[in-house]
């Protein structure tokens, strides 16, 4: 069963179906007034979050009280964290950060540094399919599960940086702490909800290294409150290359392959994403795509308009050192760091198991289909007519959902009651003979 | 499913390719076939909006193959065993300026179709005929 992060406040939902076309996976419904998400197709991109006008769409993250069920806690911030101050520096928020009671701070910029070393290693060596598909956007990953299976295999089979930021920091503080594993709390400042999501449900790996997440809309402001911290121990370790991953295209910057495309945007991804299944694109290297607009700065958790968050992040990066100082005996074995566990299709979208059984299924959704009006107005519930057509064939709907049948249907039936009300019961009068 | 597909509008070309492609993956259809029905369904279209009077894309699916055919008016191939040449292509200069018709039609079309007839193929149009086995 899926957890999802992306979760509905039923008493903000007002049912206005405002969500339910932007959805690029066609999971949201609206039954009896309110939206609901089909669990199976949602991959947690955040769109419904973003355009719900009442904010009824929430993404669930954990509270930060969890921290007290640890001796030693470490804050894993991401990148995209540094371009939500102004007037602050890495340096600054990372002791800020630390003062919200953490024990160390671990930057995943540095582990987004580690894993394009590891990228850059790798791709010299092993054989991928082209183009090679980043695996650091978990929706987007899902999305390729669920509507681009065939591209599974182009995936690059890296862990995302936050999970290999995790691990680092848990084993080093295994080894300066002598504490056990359950003693140490990791917690993820995420600025999107797919993060949250795939540390609940891992994808690619057995089970995360990170203990908790943490919005970082939640922790915002505790970083304001504590902006006076000068705690000299907090180490800044990240480059341009590990700090540039908060935007779209830095992670194609530090694969250092010469041919990357990277783009932004649920539905520019999907459209890209079809060039690359009809086999249109295979003279790029690396593909790099993420769900929201500006990468991970754009995320439905983050604070900062995401133009002004990027735009201050390439300020950033200017003064940077090229290159992070990686530690070797980290990276001395890579494999720790590759996804362990298969990417398998996501079965929800078929019809059915028996392919004879989908094709009649299919052949009823078009005959369905062709009779309603095609207007995809909403007022069903459902994302557009052909998915209420799908809707009524799975069981889930009824024709008469759709308005436009049901006042034809009405209209029929006022017809009928007119005629019928027109009619002289015999008593009165009526040239009706008795037979006998 | 069948759409109609007119001549020369690349704004909506590659829509019943598309649309076809979603249907594949509803019906459980394994992901390499989708993708060599989608490839050959897609090069067939834009063959029709870049060389045709416009036509038809006409898509039928059964439990153990997908047989896809596309019809267009005018004005045929002139030299079959040119066209299935790789490289080789008859597309107007416009139109391979905006990075179509590079001649991988037909021999793309040819490569992930199981079988592949050109049925006819004079100036009143071509009607080619793909299967891809399940
Ligand atoms: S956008 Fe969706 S979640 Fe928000 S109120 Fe409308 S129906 Fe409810
Ligand atoms: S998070 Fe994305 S996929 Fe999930 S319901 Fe919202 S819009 Fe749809």
């Amino acid at each position: 069963m899926y957890i999802h992060s992306v979760t509905l406040d039923k008493d903000r939902c007002k049912g206005c179906t405002n969500c339910i076309k932007r959805c690029p996976t066609e999971a949201i419904r609206v039954r009896d007034g309110k939206a609901k998400i089909i669990k199976e197709k949602c991959i947690d991109c955040g769109e419904c979050v973003r355009v719900c006008p009442y904010h009824a769409k929430i993404v669930v993250t954990d509270d930060t009280e969890m921290m007290k069920n640890y001796k030693y806690k470490i804050a894993l911030p991401a990148p995209s964290l540094y371009g939500q101050f102004k007037d602050m520096t890495i340096g600054d928020i990372l002791a800020s950060l630390k003062s919200c009671g953490f024990d160390e701070v671990f930057e995943v910029a540095y582990a987004a540094d580690i894993v394009s070393y590891i990228t850059r290693t790798i791709v010299k060596i092993k054989n991928f399919k082209r183009p090679i598909i980043s695996s650091a956007c978990p929706a987007i990953v899902r999305l390729i599960q669920q509507r681009f299976p065939s591209l599974i295999d182009n995936i690059l089979d890296i862990m995302p940086p936050v999970e290999v930021a995790g691990k680092i920091a848990k084993d080093e503080a295994k080894k300066k702490t002598g504490l056990n594993d359950e003693e140490i709390g990791v917690f993820f400042i995420s600025p999107c909800a797919a993060k949250v999501t795939s540390v609940k449900n891992p994808i690619g790996i057995k089970k995360s290294y990170i203990d908790g997440v943490f919005s970082m809309h939640d922790i915002y402001s505790m970083i304001l409150d504590n902006r006076r911290s000068r705690d000299k121990s907090v180490e800044h370790a990240s480059s341009m290359i590990g700090v540039g991953w908060a935007n779209t295209g830095g992670e194609s910057y530090g694969t250092s392959l010469e041919n990357c495309l990277f783009v932004d945007g649920i539905q520019n991804v999907i459209n890209v994403l079809e060039e690359i299944e009809l086999g249109k694109l295979n003279d790029i290297d690396f593909f790099e795509g993420l769900a929201c607009i500006g990468g991970c700065v754009g995320g439905p958790l983050t604070v900062e308009n995401n133009f002004v968050a990027r735009n201050r992040i390439m300020k950033i990066k200017e003064k940077l050192n090229k290159e992070a100082n990686i530690k070797k005996h980290l990276v001395a074995d890579y494999r720790a760091f590759m996804l362990n566990v298969e990417l398998k299709k996501s079965d929800v979208l078929n019809l059915d198991d028996d392919i004879d059984k989908a094709i009649d299924k299919m052949k009823l959704i078009d005959e369905i289909y062709k009779n309603l009006p095609g207007l995809d107005c909403g007022s069903c519930g459902s994302p557009g007519c052909r998915a209420l057509a799908e809707d009524i064939v799975k069981g889930y709907a009824s024709e008469y959902d759709c308005i436009f049948k049901l006042k034809d249907r009405i209209k029929i039936l006022a017809e009928e009651i007119n005629k019928l009300s027109i009619k002289i019961p015999p008593v009165i009068g009526s040239d009706k003979e008795v037979k006998s | 499913m069948e759409f109609d597909v007119k001549a020369r509008d690349f704004s909506s070309a590659g829509e019943s390719s598309s649309a076809f492609r979603k249907t594949l993956l509803m019906l459980s259809v394994p992901s390499d076939i989708v993708r060599r029905a989608s490839i050959a369904a897609y090069e067939a279209e834009m063959n029709i909006v870049i060389h045709s009077y416009g036509g038809k894309m006409h898509f039928e699916i059964y439990s153990d193959k997908i047989v896809i055919i596309a019809e267009d008016t005018g004005p045929g191939i002139k030299d079959l065993e040119l066209a299935m040449t790789e490289g080789y292509s008859t597309a107007p200069k416009e139109v391979i300026e905006m990075g179509f018709g590079a001649g991988m039609g037909l021999p793309n079309m040819k490569r992930n179709a199981d079988v592949m007839d050109i049925v006819n193929h004079d100036e009143n149009g071509t009607k080619i005929v793909m299967t891809i086995n399940i």
